[in-house]
């Protein structure tokens, strides 16, 4: 009987300290990419916010603009929906929201505007010279467009997600289910 | 017959019919204050071949209709001059597709209120044909799902 026992412990697999224990993600990999490593942006009381600020939490990044009725609402309203399925997990999550349309996206408005998805989501802004600068440092497009009397903005609808430490790790595609987001989301809050 | 008189025939009688348009599930999506613009979503099927062309609101002068398309993970907008409705079809402006815009608003679209909206249709003979709409407002942070219990899904 010990035997056996002793056995089982010398074969048996910890899967807790594998130095090779890479996570899977259902998003793209970014690991060591040597784009988004940051932004420098104003929340909506003006203070500068950098990525920095948010290390020890998982940050859920996108651009967007709040006259979208489509994308964007649907990227906050999953993001919402992850925070809350993560439970007390949730904490570690913190989901900021980048204007491409500084114009017509007041403070006023952001704050408005990600409050109504969750209190906890935070819109950044900037202007039109840092806004441009911060987009391709992620290597996002985006674009004014005349239509009617008004204008849209074209935008990259990916979701960035850095890991505790601050680093770029997955790039998630707008039409990929919501459960990858949880799952992608969930993977770097379990990360040391 | 022959065929000649068989096509205007048939011809005679699809220009006889009315775009006859079934509204199911009209949705808007509220908006912070201050926020310009929103989106309105409907199913539409249509008896005979139309299209729908335009739509107006009495809350805003600016009203499009809009494609959404997604091009190599960018997303693009674009206002259209027309969705077409094939006959008997269920075509759906929902979030991924079309809708229509309202755009420069001058007051907070609020959950809860009803937002008139007129929709104009029109059919292969051209004829234009205008229908209001109701629209339930629904809060920003809704994923689009009725929020009645009878919410079936296709």
């Amino acid at each position: 009987m010990l035997l056996t026992t002793a056995f089982a412990a010398a074969f048996g697999l910890s899967a807790c300290d594998k130095a090779t224990d890479l996570p899977k993600f259902k998003g793209t990999d970014l690991t060591g990419s040597n784009y988004g490593r940051g932004f420098k942006l104003l929340d909506p009381a003006g203070q500068t916010r950098t990525l920095d600020d948010f290390k020890g939490k998982v940050v859920m990044l996108f651009f967007g603009f709040t006259q979208c009725p489509d994308v964007c609402p649907t990227a906050l309203v999953r993001a919402a929906a992850v925070k809350q399925q993560l439970g007390a997990k949730g904490d570690q999550l913190q989901v900021i929201f980048i204007t491409v349309d500084p114009e017509r996206d007041t403070p006023e408005v952001l704050k408005a505007y990600t409050a109504a998805f969750d209190p906890t989501f935070l819109g950044l802004y900037s202007d039109l010279l840092t806004t441009a600068a911060t987009a391709k440092e992620f290597k996002a497009f985006y674009a004014k467009v005349p239509t009617g009397s008004s204008y849209t903005m074209d935008h990259s609808s990916f979701t960035y997600v850095f890991d505790k430490q601050g680093h770029l790790r997955i790039a998630l595609r707008h039409q990929q289910p919501d459960a990858d987001f949880l799952s992608d989301a969930r993977a770097l809050i379990e990360q040391n | 017959m022959n065929l000649k008189s068989a096509l205007v025939l048939a011809s005679l009688i699809a220009g006889a019919a009315h775009a006859q348009v079934t509204v199911t599930d009209p949705w808007i999506r509220a908006t912070v204050p201050q926020q310009k613009a929103t989106g309105f979503f409907v199913q539409l099927r249509s008896a005979t071949d139309s299209k729908l062309v335009a739509a107006s609101s009495p809350i805003t002068p600016v009203v499009e209709v809009h494609e959404m398309a997604m091009q190599d993970n960018v997303m693009k907008m674009r206002q259209i001059p027309a969705v077409e409705l094939p006959a008997g079809k269920t075509v759906e402006l929902k979030p991924g597709g079309y809708h229509v815009m309202l755009m420069d608003l001058k007051e907070q679209v609020k959950a809860g209120d009803t937002v008139p909206v007129t929709l104009v249709f029109e059919g292969k003979d051209g004829k234009r044909q205008s229908m209001e709409v109701k629209a339930p407002v629904r809060p920003l942070g809704t994923n689009g799902d009725k929020p009645a219990a009878d919410a079936h899904k296709h």
